[in-house]
């Protein structure tokens, strides 16, 4: 039977397409019901089709502000996570030290807790040291959770390093300073824009650590949370679509200048 | 100020050596390692000393807490959310499996099938990550929506019967059933098992494919025995991925459950923002931490792959 072989044959590949859908099916239906006009305070079913939510995207008070706190703390997050991350791959790589295996772990384990758990004991912390909840404790929170996934990052890439070529770099007179800025960063810059991009991806959409440490302070995660709660407003939707085409935009964007890259120097 | 004039390191040894011994660099790496692992030491390590000290005290919001060694905080936390525990373990468990049997087709499809397609295919993987998942988790209470056309879909085929006489869903719903949970913390965790995968699977070398069609293995007989094998890796640290973010997770059950689908990371939560018990909440966390690192260990001991980290 021709069909059954034809679909034998291509068996993974419908498999692997169905899983594809139902990875996307979400963000069709956030795209769909960002057109919506909603009869009730909950934009779940489908009502009228609208723009109107596209062209007040700040309509709802409070959306746009948790959207530039969230900003803020993924910036700088990842700026703190990726200078401190970069700094412990490289020791890691290039160094023989002691305690190495307790540092190791050190960096593992935050990748292996769940989130509950390091959130509420970072609360029971802040609690006892009576620190005042909001931006600075998110900020610290986020730094801490980055910084395991940065170091894992770049140390894949510096593994993978020749050390020759920073020999090369000494062996042509080249100080340290200058070895490291004009030979070392470059080769590692994938893997820390890996690391920082990770960083900034996680962080903006981090909520359970920071729902035990935000205080009054409201990110855009903890601002659709609570209007889950309330009600769901269509600009949510908006915001979310608009993220979506931006990442795919972006993400296209920059493999067609590798990819042009690469064929003219092939 | 190093310049290009300054002489050469004197002694410099012509032979490649793996680890150049550096007199200059003796204190280099704890330099470099300083500032990140006092972060980690006061924000990480440290807290949870204080959430063990917090779990053994007694007393009362408004009067203040005091170390008492009141162990018993521990199995009165425990005999009272055990069903909620359980349910983190099953929920998640079978969140696992299912991200697993999904997510396999697709990684090898990636690794394997995929030709031009693959990159974009990757990107449309990732490309979720940047709409927040809160987002995304509350798209599908439209999905299952009792008037959907998947409820619908399922109600005729007489498929909510049987799911219903075993538990798991409720009469003519899917949403605020442990099944609505558990779909949810599948599609919520599903990338991080499939780049696992794809990562260990795009290293298999595709000769190996050819020789056992060579030496007459049929093509499941060549998954069974060469690629699924060779790809241990990856299922190892991707049902890591998955299993410990869904066991600790109350996103998904307070979403698109009830409140009998209540997780253990719901009752955390709750007892720490709301009941404000700290010691009971503390305790239960330290249990989830214990018994997830327990079951990690002996996980990664029987399936042989301790260089994960």
């Amino acid at each position: 039977m021709p069909v059954v072989s034809w679909l034998k044959h291509r068996l993974v590949v419908i498999a692997g397409l169905l899983t594809l859908g139902y990875l996307l099916l979400p963000n069709v239906i956030v795209t769909v019901f960002s057109f919506n006009r909603p009869t009730g305070r909950f934009n779940y079913q489908w009502q009228h089709f609208s723009t109107a939510a596209w062209q007040d995207p700040c309509g709802v008070a409070g959306l746009c502000g948790s959207l530039s706190v969230s900003l803020q703390i993924a910036v700088w997050a990842t700026l703190g996570a990726t200078v401190l991350g970069t700094m412990i791959a490289f020791a890691l790589v290039r160094y023989r030290f002691r305690a190495r295996g307790a540092v190791n772990s050190l960096i593992f384990l935050p990748m292996a807790m769940p989130e509950v758990v390091m959130g509420a004991s970072l609360l029971t912390l802040f609690l006892n040291l009576g620190a005042q909840l909001g931006f600075w404790t998110i900020l610290i929170a986020h730094i801490m959770f980055c910084l395991s996934f940065v170091v894992t990052a770049v140390k894949a890439r510096v593994m993978s390093m020749d050390p020759r070529l920073e020999e090369a770099a000494r062996d042509l007179y080249a100080g340290p300073v200058q070895t490291f800025v004009r030979v070392t960063l470059p080769i590692a810059a994938p893997g820390i824009a890996a690391g920082a991009l990770l960083s900034f991806a996680l962080s903006f959409d981090d909520f359970i650590i920071t729902n035990f440490n935000a205080g009054s302070t409201v990110t855009f995660p903890m601002f659709v949370w609570g209007s889950a709660q309330r009600g769901t407003p269509v600009q949510i939707n908006v915001i979310g679509t608009a993220m979506f085409l931006v990442a795919v935009v972006f993400v296209l964007v920059s493999m067609l200048i590798t990819g042009r890259r690469g064929r003219r120097r092939a | 100020m190093p310049t290009l004039t300054e002489a050469p390191p004197p002694l410099a040894p012509a032979a490649p050596e793996p680890a150049p011994a550096r007199r200059r660099g003796r204190f280099t790496p704890y330099w470099l390692l300083l500032p990140g692992l006092l972060w980690l030491v006061v924000f990480f390590a440290l807290p949870l000393v204080y959430q063990a000290s917090t779990s053994v005290q007694t007393g009362s919001l408004e009067e203040g807490y005091k170390v008492t060694w009141h162990f018993a905080t521990y199995w009165d936390a425990f005999s009272q959310y055990w069903p909620q525990f359980l349910r983190s373990v099953l929920y998640a468990a079978a969140a696992t499996v299912l991200c697993l049997v999904l997510g396999y087709p697709l990684a090898y499809l990636i690794a394997f099938r995929a030709g031009r397609w693959r990159n974009l295919i990757m990107v449309l993987v990732i490309a979720p990550f940047f709409t927040s998942f809160l987002i995304r988790t509350l798209a599908w209470k439209t999905i299952l929506a009792d008037d959907g056309p998947i409820v619908h879909a399922l109600n005729s085929l007489h498929i909510l019967a049987l799911t219903d006489f075993l538990g798991w869903t409720a009469g003519d719903r899917v949403l605020a059933t442990p099944t609505a949970v558990v779909c949810g913390l599948t599609y919520n965790f599903l990338p991080f098992m499939i780049l696992p995968l794809y990562t260990s699977l795009e290293r298999i070398d595709g000769r190996l494919h050819e020789a056992a069609g060579d030496l007459y293995a049929r093509p499941a007989t060549t998954f069974r025995k060469v690629t699924f094998p060779l790809s241990m890796p990856g299922v190892v640290s991707g049902t890591l991925l998955t299993f410990i973010p869904a066991a600790g997770d109350y996103v998904n059950s307070e979403l698109l459950g009830s409140t009998d689908t209540r997780m253990i990371g719901n009752v955390i939560q709750s007892q720490f923002l709301t009941v404000m018990d700290y010691p009971t909440a503390a305790a239960l966390s330290f249990i989830l931490m214990a018994a997830i690192l327990g079951m990690v260990t002996v996980y990664i001991r029987r399936s042989g792959t301790e260089d994960l980290v």
